[in-house]
């Protein structure tokens, strides 16, 4: 028990055309306040699937297990109040918004979260001034702020929107999934600085990843290993080279073998 | 309802149920006897102490209505309305004579204050001081209509001077009866329709506007309409004419009580734009919807059409329709004058067992005449909502181009949306395009909303908002915010 976030026996199963499939199957994982984890596995694993339970996507059933984050049973939690909790989920694929201004978004949220945070909210002027700060430290075009949500984005220019949210929702917990597909070399190291600058005594992450790439810039303190909706191995930042060169066969054979 | 962004806020302390405007006012009527006859609408003109030919006027409508059948193809379905059944006149009672402030009875003044129209114009001028970054809103001028009847006109005195003319038609028909009887019935003939030709032999009130040559209008001019006695139909006349040059933009509002059986609503808005003149229409339709049983609410049966009669002249509509119980209204453009323009911007919003069936016409007469058509409805509940419209060429209108786009958001899986565009071409080198989209609101958008900390009705509000964002930038500035709270208002308890 690490008293930030621990995830116990966690279960979940979804409902695909009219057949219950069971994906997560007994998740056991910590993470400690401050500490960067990342998770690899195969595709299929239930990477994805942990992360949408996590952030509280009603089509996923959880059927056993807790999850504790910060002394409050998560699970009992509506989204937004997870949000409000310090929660923050960079989308694998971020959702469009057609008409929906991105400042204005953004501010909406912002102040959403602050609120309920009992903050007070940020008046339009300052917001403006912070964001546009944010989006310049990532390199984002100035009118990114002026477009809708996500319409019309590159590839890039979204996961650097996700990056964008993090940074001014200010959470004490991020997931951030799969957040490096699909960018070229200089916007994962972008990307990445984005995510080490928030890092504090106060900040943890939960990065999923199928590449060691992105954790070259972004050290991790745990990798997890995840296959079968289970974690199956953990161990040092060192894991990711090893499974760069070897794969998860081995992991998942000693797996099979226990 | 003119646009105050206090208005929401006043009206969200009044902490009645989810309409939040559905207070009853009591107060001293002077009301008709039921039953529509010629006697009634004697009755109604010598009230009115209106002039012979107007008379003669109505009582011709009155006939012309007695051979029409109301209309049946829309897509609305309703128990028939017994057109005996209702009082045609309410008024509240006092004094003839010019009105002014200090004169109106002091309930109907707090009646407006609640829904926060501004009639006192020394506050309005004065203003408030105002929070760091917000500009000092430009007055607006007010003309309140309370059943039947105009309470009081503000500004008036501000517009005299620019030449301006915004008064109750009632007292236009006194002071300025050549104005009046020329344009009168000029856009949509007494017996134009089932429900116009009812509006013309009973109409009570509302508003004239006359803007002359080469004048732009110095504020925003707005009618706020309020039904509030029981088993009384509301029937006012709008009648907007500006001269050559000349430009307006005019606002509209309109809320009711809430009450368990339903009341009619028979409105008539005619507008008139001469060479290079410009009208702006705006309505924010708030009528009384019915509760969530489908229960009550107000039957807007309304005929709104404008005239481009001058070369270059240009009539814009936008509407935000999100009350009544059932809404059949298309407000139309004929695009007489030579490169004349139309234009319409819809948002219609039913939920519970709402019903709509809203569009436009653009009948394209002249040379180089162009049209656009943005219409977004967003259907909730058991709702239906559907888009009619018709574009029309006529032969002599060549180069006349029409672009539209219809696009419907359906909220839940018990609600309706339809599309019925008709184009009727009749010149070979127009050029007519149609665009129309369906679509949900995704579980995707909703989570990605929540997961940022937005609650689900703030979620809907803002990816509504963003569907209707083409129509909404059309709105003046204030009543835009303000449209956009209706709509999230509108659409509470939508979603899961």
């Amino acid at each position: 028990m690490t008293q930030f976030l621990d995830i116990s026996g966690l279960c979940a199963r979804i409902d695909a055309d009219g057949q219950e499939k069971e994906i997560l199957k007994g998740v056991d994982l910590s993470i400690p306040p401050g500490e960067v984890h990342a998770i690899m596995g195969p595709n299929g694993s239930g990477k994805s699937t942990l992360s949408y339970v996590l952030a509280g996507r009603e089509d996923y059933e959880v059927t056993a297990g807790t999850v504790n984050f910060q002394g409050k049973d998560l699970l009992e939690m509506e989204p937004e109040e997870r949000a409000a909790a310090g929660l923050f989920l960079a989308f694998q694929s971020p959702i469009e918004l057609p008409g929906v201004n991105n400042a204005n978004f953004l501010r909406t949220a912002v102040n959403a979260v602050r609120r309920a945070r009992g903050k007070d909210e940020l008046d339009a002027v300052t917001f403006l001034k912070t964001a546009r700060a944010a989006a310049k430290e990532l390199s984002m075009a100035p009118d990114m702020l002026k477009r809708n949500v996500n319409v019309g984005f590159s590839g890039g220019e979204k996961k650097r929107n996700e990056v964008l949210q993090m940074t001014l929702l200010e959470p004490s917990f991020a997931i951030l999934d799969e957040t490096d597909s699909g960018l070229d070399v200089d916007a994962l190291r972008i990307v990445a600085e984005g995510v080490n600058r928030l890092r504090s005594p106060s900040f943890s992450a939960l990065v999923i990843t199928h590449h060691q790439r992105l954790l070259d810039y972004l050290v991790p303190d745990r990798i997890h290993v995840m296959a079968k909706g289970r974690i199956i191995h953990s161990g040092g930042p060192e894991l990711a080279q090893q499974i760069d060169r070897e794969g998860y066969t081995r992991f998942l054979a000693e797996a099979e073998a226990a | 309802m003119p646009a105050v962004t206090e208005t929401r806020e006043a009206v969200e302390k009044l902490g009645q149920s989810s309409y939040k405007w559905g207070f009853e006012t009591d107060i001293d009527m002077d009301v008709a006897p039921k039953g529509l006859n010629e006697d009634t609408i004697r009755l109604i003109s010598a009230r009115k102490e209106e002039p012979e030919w107007l008379l003669e006027w109505r009582l011709a409508a009155y006939r012309a209505w007695l051979k029409t059948t109301e209309p049946e193809w829309a897509k609305v379905s309703y128990p028939p309305i017994d057109y005996q059944d209702l009082h045609y006149y309410a008024a509240p009672k006092k004094k003839p004579g010019p009105k002014s402030l200090e004169e109106v009875d002091p309930e109907l003044l707090r009646t407006y204050e609640k829904l926060g129209i501004p009639l006192h114009e020394q506050a309005m001028l004065a203003g408030v001081e105002l929070p760091e970054g917000e500009t000092a809103r430009p007055p607006v001028a007010v003309d309140a209509v309370f059943d039947s009847v105009s309470v009081v006109t503000t500004f008036r005195k501000t517009l005299e001077e620019a030449g301006v003319i915004f008064c109750p038609i009632s007292e236009a028909v006194r002071d300025y009866p050549d104005l009046v009887r020329k344009y009168l019935g000029s856009v949509v003939p007494a017996g134009d329709n089932f429900y116009a030709a009812l509006n013309s032999a009973v109409f009570t009130d509302g508003s004239f506007v006359f803007v002359p040559k080469g004048v732009r209008c110095p504020m925003e001019l707005s009618t706020y309409f309020r039904i509030n006695a029981k088993n009384t139909g509301q029937f006012e006349r709008t009648l907007i004419v500006v001269e050559d040059g000349a430009s307006v933009s005019y606002l509209e509002g309109c809320t009711a009580p809430m009450r368990d059986e339903n009341q009619l609503h028979a409105a008539v808005v005619e507008l008139v734009a001469m060479e290079d003149a410009s009208i702006k229409y705006s309505t924010v339709q708030n009528w009384y919807p019915g509760d969530e049983n489908g229960r009550g609410g107000i039957y807007n049966f309304v005929t709104k059409r404008g005239a481009c009669r001058g070369a270059r002249s240009k009539i814009s509509w936008t509407q935000v329709e999100t009350g009544s119980a059932i809404t059949w209204k298309y407000p139309s453009c004929i695009l007489q004058g030579e490169g004349s323009v139309g234009e319409f911007y819809s948002v219609a919003v039913t939920n519970n067992h709402q019903q709509a069936d809203t569009g436009t016409k653009m009948i394209h007469i002249g040379r180089n005449t162009r049209s656009t058509i943005i219409a977004k409805t967003i259907s909730a509940g058991h709702s239906d909502s559907t888009y009619r419209g018709l574009v029309r060429v006529l032969p002599k209108a060549s180069g006349a181009r029409n672009f539209t786009q219809c696009d419907s958001l359906l909220i839940g899986d018990q609600c309706g949306a339809h599309t019925v565009p008709y184009i009727e071409n009749r010149n070979m080198g127009a050029r007519i395009e149609h665009e129309a989209t369906t679509s949900k609101i995704s579980e995707d958008q909703l989570f990605y909303c929540r997961q940022r900390g937005l609650s689900e009705e703030d979620a809907v509000g803002l990816i509504v908002n963003g569907f209707c964002r083409d129509v909404l930038k059309e709105l003046p500035m204030e009543f835009a915010v303000e449209a956009q709270k209706l709509l999230q208002i509108s659409l509470e308890g939508s979603v899961g």
